[in-house]
């Protein structure tokens, strides 16, 4: 998905000369072609995640576009207060993507995990947030983040995420894609969790559980419209995504269904658990600790369709 | 604007005063030492709203943002805004809070959370870069804010990118919130962490409106930034409080103010 990233914003830097690109001393060799035709417009501003976003507010409100591109966990914590106050206070448009979201640095530990992300951004006034599931959601999500008047974060995989689209959606931010029908569960996938998504529904489907999966990448804001199609055509909605069950895409539907008149479908939240993962073990064993593969989606999923005793 | 910088930051004074008396609002001590800085910048760089509407006009962020007084006087005497803009001010309802709102003309950022304004400056410094714009770049931060990590992040990126037409002055009246700004941290000697960071510094009396002018008159021609570090008195211009730290968080009342302004003079 980082490839695909450095593909996609030096095509989109080539087209906008307000686009400048600044990384907090990663991708070594990763933008040597956006470096090479663009020099003056990338910037390593090296290991200092807060003066990146309080430099890349200054650009924004100079009249580029900035792209600010490090470790998710450093894009958002270490940097929180300059995303607070020079990003979302002044509303400006900076485009902040945080790579290796969620568990995909799980082999490096809980430093380099962010499965609280989400959570803190989302209570930022002007925040747009998406975790695109793949590489062409987010070339698709990467072009309308350019479009934004205010901020965007964007919480993108590592590398060999599998490819789910094949071509470039016709996706924007705030809304999500049916990618496969069904009618008695729907199954919301937020990021690159998308694909364990499609096979539990494949395995719910063995079990004569017919599952629609829904690409549901923008956490804000919520695509409504198609939550209240939803929460009044069916009966059980499970959100997956690899972030905590607090403040994620689970947490703020979990609100807005709390303001909703009627709720006639059941919301089942499957997230990371309210823990450090202390085991090593690469991005599919912190899956399995947390119930996040296909097999323990369906079961939990299986679990919550029983009647209750 | 005719009148001489002397007599605009004694308006400006009177003015900072005036406004922390009526509306009760603190940090007066750490608004009066930088007056001069404000008005030193505003003035030789003819920061003027004619040219607000213009991206590549000249800029100046206050980053110490407990100083919105001073930066409203300024605001005021330069002709951003009127006396009745003032009178609002910390009222319910006003855009002039205690501490700076972005959205009127003027002013350039949102400040009241220390360690943003160099950052965000060195931001707008490239922009103006990036686009060919001759713009120049003035912060102003206070001596507590370099306590904060992000301005010596900043510290050592600026020089890096040769950024010579960003400008910062740090109004160095030795004291923060609750004691000496050189007893909390080690922050002395200051213009020789500069120096060693690879800024082009001037060390001036923070005072001296002429001295700060011919330090902001020319940009660094071995095309480091500029970092002004100013020698002030906090609570500047008023005897009895003249590096009395009690006037970070005290509002003068009638009697106060009407001795504060006798000294201050007729503007």
């Amino acid at each position: 998905m980082r490839n695909a990233f450095a593909e996609e914003i030096t095509a989109l830097a080539a087209t906008d000369h307000r686009i400048v690109l600044l990384s907090g001393d990663i991708g070594n060799r990763l933008f040597d072609p956006f470096k090479a035709r663009f020099p003056d417009r990338f910037i390593n501003v090296g290991v200092a995640e807060a003066n990146m976003v309080g430099i890349a507010a200054g650009l924004a409100l100079g009249g580029m576009r900035p792209v600010t591109y490090t470790i998710a966990s450093f894009a958002v914590y270490r940097a929180y207060e300059q995303i607070r106050v020079d990003v979302g206070y002044h509303n400006l448009p900076v485009v902040m993507v945080g790579t290796g979201a969620g568990l995909a640095y799980a082999a490096n530990g809980p430093t380099h995990h962010s499965c609280e992300d989400v959570a803190v951004l989302r209570v930022i006034p002007n925040m747009t947030i998406a975790c695109p599931a793949d590489a062409d959601e987010l070339r698709a999500l990467l072009r309308d983040s350019l479009k934004q008047t205010g901020p965007v974060y964007l919480r993108i995989g590592k590398k060999g995420e599998p490819r789910i689209h094949g071509t470039v959606p016709e996706m924007r931010l705030g809304r999500a894609c049916v990618l496969r029908p069904g009618h008695d569960v729907v199954i919301l996938a937020c990021g690159t969790i998308l694909s364990e998504a499609l096979d539990a529904a494949e395995l719910l489907e063995e079990h004569g559980v017919s599952t629609e999966v829904v690409s549901f990448p923008t956490v804000k804001p919520l695509d409504e419209p198609l939550l209240e199609h939803v929460f009044s055509a069916r009966s059980m909605i499970v959100t997956v995504e690899e972030h905590g069950r607090a403040g994620g895409l689970g947490g703020a539907i979990a609100e807005w269904l709390t303001d909703q008149p009627r709720q006639k479908a059941r919301l089942l939240r499957l997230g990371t658990s309210d823990a450090f993962l202390h085991e090593a073990g690469e991005q599919e064993h912190a899956r399995e600790l947390c119930g996040l593969t296909a097999v323990s989606i369906a079961h939990a999923i299986q679990s919550a369709l029983k009647p209750q005793a | 604007m005719n009148d001489d910088v002397v007599t605009i930051a004694r308006r400006m004074r009177r003015l900072v005063l005036e406004m922390s008396h009526r509306a009760g609002t603190p940090h007066l001590g750490s608004s009066l030492s930088c007056v001069e800085l404000l008005a030193a910048v505003y003035h030789s760089w003819n920061v003027r709203p004619e040219s607000w509407p213009n991206p590549q006009r000249d800029r100046v962020l206050l980053s110490k943002g407990h100083a919105g007084t001073t930066l409203y006087a300024a605001l005021r005497t330069f002709g951003f805004l009127t006396d009745d803009d003032l009178a609002t001010y910390a009222q319910p309802g006003s855009l002039l809070g205690e501490h700076p709102s972005p959205g009127l003309p003027g002013i350039e950022i949102a400040s009241g959370s220390l360690g943003h304004g160099l950052n965000l400056a060195i931001g707008l410094a490239l922009a103006a870069r990036l686009q060919g714009w001759p713009s120049r770049i003035g912060v102003i931060l206070s001596d507590g804010e370099c306590n904060e990590g992000t301005v010596w992040e900043a510290a050592l990126f600026a020089p890096r990118h040769r950024l010579a037409n960003l400008f910062a002055l740090i109004d160095y009246n030795k004291w923060q919130a609750t004691g000496r700004s050189d007893e909390v941290t080690a922050l002395a000697p200051l213009a020789e962490k500069w120096r060693a960071f690879g800024w082009a510094v001037h060390e001036v009396d923070g005072h001296d409106l002429s001295a700060i002018q011919t330090a902001l008159s020319t940009p660094d021609a071995d095309g480091r930034p500029t970092m002004i570090v100013a020698h002030t008195v906090k609570g500047k211009g008023v005897s009895f409080m003249e590096d009395d730290n009690n006037w970070h968080y005290r509002v003068p009342n009638a009697e106060e103010l009407a001795r504060a302004l006798t000294e201050v003079g007729i503007p």
